[in-house]
């Protein structure tokens, strides 16, 4: 088991393509530099100096990590983080 | 080019008069790979402002999830401007972030008459495209 990343077309350059790519770590932190390992660069698109990129959605399972603890949020085997691109603009 | 049946540019059109003075948003869904803007999904401008749209977090997991349950994607992107042309802002092109997808842009800053156009927006950089409005999409052209 490990953690399902579900990823934007956007940034499946990153992953070769794949729609979802496996990662691990007790927090989601962790889970974006294990998966930078492999997918260099995908963790800058992600987070910046200051945390998650404003326009930027991240969940763990149902719930958007905003609402959670952000990059804190604990995570374990089984959960799916899925990253979204902000749909906005003015 | 954007083909698009007059239905869905009327229920797009409908929208963002109804939700005037503040900014109306959604997508237009189709099969993936077919760029055919099929199912008209109107959603919540989160933000409520004549300046602004987002669409709410957790509604944008759900339409995500739904599409790719149903092997769509986002065709189209569409949102009004209330008081400005029917062209992408600073603000649409920086959080662009469908480069397959037809950006829509309607203006309803005028009461009689509605700009309704479209573009591409592709590493920050716009393109306009002809829109052709049709009377129903083809049923099938494979």
């Amino acid at each position: 088991m490990a953690i399902e990343v579900r990823i934007p077309t956007i940034l499946r350059t990153y992953t070769g393509g794949e729609k979802a790519v496996a990662g691990d770590g007790g927090t989601l932190a962790d889970v974006l530099v294990d998966l930078d390992s492999r997918h260099p660069g995908l963790r800058d698109r992600i987070v910046d100096e200051k945390g998650l990129r404003r326009f930027v959605n991240v969940y763990v399972n149902d719930e958007d990590v905003r609402f959670m603890g952000g990059l804190e949020t604990a995570v374990k085997d089984g959960d799916t983080v899925t990253v979204l691109p902000a749909v906005a603009g003015g | 080019m954007l083909v698009i049946s007059s239905d869905t540019v009327d229920e797009i059109v409908a929208h963002a008069r109804r939700d005037h003075p503040d900014e109306a948003c959604g997508i237009v869904a189709g099969p993936v790979g077919s760029d055919r803007p099929e199912r008209f999904i109107p959603m919540v401008n989160a933000a409520r402002s004549p300046t602004f749209y987002e669409f709410d977090s957790l509604d944008l997991l759900r339409l995500y999830r739904e599409m790719d349950d149903r092997d769509e994607e986002p065709v189209v992107v569409y949102h009004s401007h209330t008081s400005t042309q029917a062209y992408p802002s600073r603000t649409d092109v920086a959080y662009a972030s469908e480069p397959g997808a037809h950006y829509v842009l309607v203006s309803t800053r005028e009461p009689d008459t509605v700009e309704f156009r479209s573009y591409r927006i592709v590493d920050a950089v716009v393109t306009e495209e002809e829109v052709r409005v049709v009377p129903a999409l083809q049923t099938d052209d494979t």
